[in-house]
């Protein structure tokens, strides 16, 4: 049955929940889309972000939003020593390919067991005071519990977006992906802007799991569900470009929302990942992808 | 050879009547020898169950410890046998082969949930082994296994059953509600569940306006429950995992959702960690339960066993209160134990039969298995959520939360209805 209302509301909860998703996958696009860096531990340290906020939220009553921007500095100095461990394990012996996939596999094991044996295995959830609230903008409803995550993960998208573009170290994360040699003759040592750039993308994972764990609940393990997705945001997007990242995630968010207002929910992700395929079948390196 | 002293005859006649008294003497009598009884499992320790498989996992313990400290079974101490299947099916065929091949278990009961028994089953039937199981929906229908028992009661037509009650108080109303919404998880149980509603929508002649199945790993079902409301259903009939239960309550919620009645099989809704998040968005739901601290359930032993549970609970990380499943866990391994004791070998077809035979008293009342092996009586419950305030765990401890709205030899309350107009 289609009308006005259910389309425009389909709409604006698909972009809601595309920001969402580039929320996600914002800090995997810097790791794989500019380091070519293929940490599938991405999702276990945003489901740790949802568990660093549930904790503090639960003992403070602080909001889990500003619980993830204070541990962003946290996150930060954990990814630059996972990268220093992963750099001097396998990349700088050139076996960042299998071994360093098997390392950031184990990472996410290690990750969710240490988060079962701090937490538990019951489902956390944390509490806000726009959670349950919704604003009602004349037939279109918008859940603050989304909307609030989607105006966070646009300003952290466009913080994170700046800065890669007009800072040096922004730059130089930039080139590095583009060439490392050019970018030693700069003065720069593709290393450190390497570490710098892995510990940015940890560090959205903070805001990220915040997000996450205000829109639903989470188990230690929930992050694997998001694993297909945050890839297939990072490939549609274009490796390595931010904006693409936003535009993908927001595509992803609108299809599911369409198919599950129209057309039956099961056929969502079959909708979704089709976009993908037929994204890279027009455009192989992806919408805002270099070739 | 001299013929013995009275000394020494009283002296044998009382070490005679010592070792009379030793053989009968509760303590030796219950003594279990070293060779334990090996009952193997596996269980969701991890992924999207484990939340209540932990639970179920230390209610399994308690009574081990119990059964071990009353001497045992067959005198011999019992000792679980378990590994986890990461609440994937695809495990849990391979952990049943190590339990039994390698670990050489003895017995065997199932992990939790339709997912997690299902896979299980070829194995069970091939070796012909009693099949003690937990929580699976009409797991046996297609199999008709005969050494298949099922402790969830959701009675002799589980599908059916299980929402049967949601149906009656439906159809009591008046007026009488016309068409229903059935949406559904894509998995076994949630299927299940929703295809045990609609054959009662089909035979009750509501129209079914909606029909739908959604992914697990949903984000956000405000399309879905829009879409839902759209149709403007009387009855909305939900069968889910806890996620997605907690992300469709939060949605009616903040979309407003009206319904006559709304709820059905959320799975979720029984945890107290989504009680007590979820608290005043549940009040008026209707949904499945199998045990609440309602009067009318309240059977010899459980609020003991509920009490060791609860002290280990909150330290382990599990549900504090343990309503849902830990009874019936502890239950499934009463009545294996029972049957052991009462037939007095591990022979499984005497065990199979005995259990089809017996009416077990059990922490969860009276338990008796039809021939499916599934409870011969349903006592698959509709429970309404009542006055829920935010935020406040305690409040479920209490009666007149949960209310029991169906059926009515256990009802503890009454309907409010409309859900929400």
């Amino acid at each position: 049955m289609f009308t006005l209302d259910l389309f425009l509301n389909a709409v604006v909860a698909g972009v809601m929940l595309g920001g969402f998703y580039a929320a996600v996958a914002l800090g995997l696009s810097i790791v794989f889309g500019q380091l070519d860096i293929v940490n599938i531990a991405h999702p276990a340290f945003i489901i740790a972000g949802s568990y660093v906020a549930y904790m503090v939220n639960n003992a403070f009553g602080i909001d889990p939003i500003l619980i993830g921007v204070a541990f962003m500095p946290v996150f930060f100095l954990v990814g630059v020593a996972v990268y220093g461990i992963y750099y001097a394990g396998f990349e700088r012996t050139g076996r960042e390919s299998l071994a360093g996939l098997a390392f950031f596999f184990g990472l996410m094991f290690i990750i969710e067991v240490a988060l079962i044996l701090t937490f538990g295995v019951d489902y956390r959830l944390v509490d806000a005071p726009y959670i349950g609230e919704t604003l009602h903008v004349g037939v279109v409803d918008i859940p603050l519990r989304m909307f609030v995550p989607f105006v966070t993960a646009l300003v952290m998208t466009g913080v994170v977006y700046l800065y890669l573009a007009k800072t040096f170290t922004g730059r130089a994360i930039l080139a590095v992906s583009q060439d490392r040699l050019a970018l030693r003759l700069m003065g720069a040592s593709p290393v450190r802007i390497k570490a710098i750039a892995f510990g940015i993308g940890i560090a959205t994972a903070a805001v990220a799991g915040a997000l996450l764990i205000i829109i639903g609940p989470v188990e230690p393990s929930f992050g694997r569900l998001y694993i297909g997705r945050v890839f297939a945001i990072v490939i549609m997007g274009g490796m390595g470009s931010i904006g693409g990242t936003l535009i993908a995630a927001l595509m992803l968010g609108v299809a599911e929302s369409f198919v599950q207002t129209f057309y039956g929910p099961s056929w969502a992700p079959l909708v979704a990942f089709g976009v993908l395929l037929l994204t890279l079948a027009f455009r192989p390196q992806g919408l805002f992808g270099r070739l | 050879m001299s013929q013995p002293s009275n000394l020494g005859l009283g002296r044998m006649m009382l070490a005679g009547i010592m070792m009379i008294a030793f053989a009968f003497s509760p303590a030796t009598a219950q003594a279990p020898s070293d060779d334990p009884i090996k009952i193997g499992f596996s269980m969701a320790l991890t992924g999207g169950l484990a939340g209540n498989g932990k639970a179920a996992l230390i209610a399994m313990q308690i009574w081990e410890k119990d059964i071990n400290e009353a001497g045992g079974l067959l005198g011999r101490p019992v000792e679980l046998v378990y590994y986890d299947d990461h609440t994937n099916g695809a495990d849990v065929p391979g952990i049943y082969a190590k339990l039994l091949d390698v670990d050489k278990v003895d017995l065997v009961v199932s992990s939790y949930g339709t997912n997690l028994i299902a896979p299980a089953m070829p194995t069970m039937i091939r070796r012909k082994l009693v099949f003690m199981s937990l929580f699976g929906l009409a797991v046996n229908e297609r199999f008709n296994y005969e050494r298949y028992f099922q402790i969830m009661p959701a009675g002799p037509h589980p599908a059916e059953d299980w929402s049967r009650g949601f149906f009656d108080i439906a159809m009591k109303q008046d007026p009488q509600p016309q068409t229903i919404a059935l949406l559904a998880t894509d998995s076994e149980f949630s299927k299940n569940a929703v295809a045990g509603a609609r054959g009662h929508a089909e035979r009750l002649g509501l129209n079914i306006v909606y029909d739908n199945t959604f992914p697990p790993g949903t984000a956000d079902f405000s399309p879905i429950v829009r879409a839902v409301q759209a149709t403007n259903a009387d009855l909305i009939y939900v069968g889910c995992y806890p996620p997605e239960a907690a992300g469709i309550v939060r949605a009616a919620n903040e979309l407003d959702l009206k319904a006559k009645m709304f709820g059905g099989g959320m799975v979720g809704l029984q945890y107290a960690s989504l009680q007590e998040s979820l608290g005043s968005m549940l009040n008026g739901i209707v949904n499945y339960d199998f045990w609440a601290p309602e009067p009318t359930l309240d059977f010899p032993g459980v609020k003991e066993f509920l009490e060791k549970y609860q002290a280990e609970a909150e330290a382990a990380g599990v549900d504090p209160l343990g309503y849902y499943l830990p009874p019936f866990a502890y239950a499934y391994l009463q009545v294996l134990g029972d049957a052991v004791n009462a037939v007095g070998s591990l022979d499984q077809e005497a065990l199979a039969k005995y259990i089809h035979e017996t009416t077990f008293d059990t922490v969860v009342g009276p338990v008796k298995f039809g021939e499916n092996g599934e409870w011969a009586e349903s006592r698959a419950l509709q429970v309404q959520f009542q006055n829920i305030k935010d935020n406040d765990l305690d409040q479920f401890r209490e009666a007149g939360k949960t209310v029991i709205v169906a059926p009515e030899k256990w009802a503890s309350g009454e309907v409010i209805y409309p859900y929400r107009e």
